[in-house]
């Protein structure tokens, strides 16, 4: 049996409100949160990045894996807000770990999606037998222009996933990919905020590709909708992967443990995944859960598991999603964020 | 300008992994490692992970900072005991500042210490969070 034998999430203490970003610009935060069913987003601590955000996630993985660091033999980070635009990420987290440095380590970038493909690998390192413990990270601290719709929702966080063929919490039964060359979203080289193609970023874009994917692998797979006890699709907003998820025939209930995006925002890399760890806290031995992510670009990844029996002992070994973004959470004004943000420019 | 590379690579195991060093002989565990015991002299030691969990023990807030951490201003530094006894200064992060008591629990966690300018390297380390 392949799949995941640890899962850890992570998400900053620092909140601020759609309503705070809305007075800031003088609209109205009721519409807002209405049109993006999102109402506070994470915003990462002015010593937090994407390097220790999957530090922190890691940390919670290994927790539950109970294995020692140094078995890991592969680790890949997937982010769009890798701190250095030359140097890995990997290498900072496998030295804070004490993992290697007998190890392969790669960064991975794809908009939204880079996380869910750093599993894949990690995955597809195991399922080869070149591997039997490798992880899978995704974590970004991304950032919407002052003003821009993407300001309201993009948001700080991550995920972790430990892959092996022992003491399995979740059972890798299918994956399936979905991408085409679709321009919705990008960043230039050097550039602070990326750019989107407004209107262009719903049907031809995050529909086309969770849709493509989704039923893809039901199709593969040979199952039907009420064979999951959950679903989790990406979420650049609330409405958007409950749209999708509805189009494929899932119902609230089933999407509702994974649909973490109302009180985080949008996590990038760490957004899908970060649903599927939430899945995870709540699951019983036996469910099965599906996990389609989006990175503009675009593509999708879609992922069925099945937990086993091990899932429960596992869930309290370290912070469940819920007891992490209940328990502190501290509140900042606009003028806080965008000092926190760096985006306050001092002479040197 | 002296560059910080070789030093910070030097200490990654003590700051990034908070790796001390026990004495053979009296079992007094140095940190950051020395090359001899300063409570008995012995100079063989084995490498230990520290605990990461120990409580604050006093703290001060540090309202006019060194202009690396101008933005930071005013955040809290204290010295910290962790639960082997060692003890250590360190930054204590994510709290809104009169919420700190000196006797409180803290976790030591994996942070951003300090950038090299605009150009250089980024510095990670050990940092404290309250946990009660
Ligand atoms: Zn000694």
């Amino acid at each position: 049996m392949i799949g995941i034998v640890g899962y850890g999430s992570y998400v900053p203490c620092y909140r601020i409100t759609v309503d705070e970003i809305a007075r800031q610009w003088g609209k109205k935060g009721d519409d807002i949160k209405n049109g993006i069913l999102v109402y506070e987003k994470s915003v990462p601590g002015m010593d937090e990045d994407t390097i220790t955000i999957a530090v922190a996630a890691a940390k919670n993985a290994l927790k539950r894996a109970q294995i020692d660091p140094q078995k890991i033999e592969g680790v890949y980070i997937g982010s769009e807000s890798h701190p250095y635009a030359v140097k890995p990420s990997g290498t900072v987290l496998v030295d804070a770990l004490g993992i290697g440095p007998e190890v392969h380590v790669a960064d991975y970038e794809f908009a939204c999606k880079a996380g869910s493909e750093a599993m894949y690998v990690a995955f597809s390192h195991i399922k080869s037998g070149e591997m039997n413990y490798a992880m899978g990270i995704g974590a970004d601290t991304s950032q919407g222009a002052p003003g821009d719709a993407l300001e309201f929702t993009a948001s700080a966080g991550g995920s972790a996933f430990i892959m092996g063929k022992e003491n399995v919490l979740a059972e890798i039964l299918a994956t399936y990919s979905y991408t085409s060359d679709t321009a919705d979203f990008w960043r230039r080289e050097g550039r602070m905020y990326p750019m989107h193609g407004s209107r262009f970023t719903g049907e031809p874009a995050y529909f086309k590709h969770v849709l493509g994917a989704g039923r893809g692998i039901l199709k593969k797979t040979g199952l039907e909708p009420e064979d999951f006890k959950y679903a989790v699709f990406h979420m650049p907003n609330g409405k958007f992967p409950l749209k999708a998820g509805k189009t494929l025939g899932f119902t609230k209930k089933q999407m509702e443990p994974g649909w973490v995006v109302p009180w985080i925002g949008n996590t990038y890399s760490g957004s899908s995944i970060t649903g599927l760890s939430a899945a995870l806290d709540a699951a019983a031995p036996g469910d099965k859960i599906l996990m389609v992510s989006f990175g503009s670009g675009a593509g999708s990844d879609a992922f069925v598991f099945q937990t086993t029996e091990a899932i429960e002992a596992a869930q309290h070994l370290a912070p469940t999603f819920k007891e992490m973004t209940t328990k502190k959470r501290i509140y900042l004004t606009y003028g806080e964020y965008v000092r926190y943000r760096g985006k306050i420019q001092l002479n040197d | 300008m002296k560059s910080i590379v070789p030093r910070y690579t030097r200490e990654i195991p003590q700051r990034a992994r908070l790796e001390g060093a026990k004495c053979l002989k009296c079992g007094h565990i140095e940190f950051p490692p020395r090359l001899v015991c300063s409570k008995c002299r012995h100079r063989e030691f084995e490498t230990i992970s520290l605990q990461k969990t120990g409580t604050l023990l006093t703290y001060t807030i540090i309202y006019t900072p060194a202009e690396t951490f101008s933005m930071q201003s005013p955040f809290a530094v204290g010295i910290v005991e962790l639960d082997d006894g060692v003890r250590l200064t360190t930054q204590i992060v994510d709290v809104p500042l009169d919420e700190l008591k000196i006797g409180k629990r803290v976790e030591m966690i994996f942070r951003l210490v300090q950038k090299e300018g605009h150009a250089g390297i980024l510095e990670y380390g050990y940092k404290a969070v309250l946990t009660n």
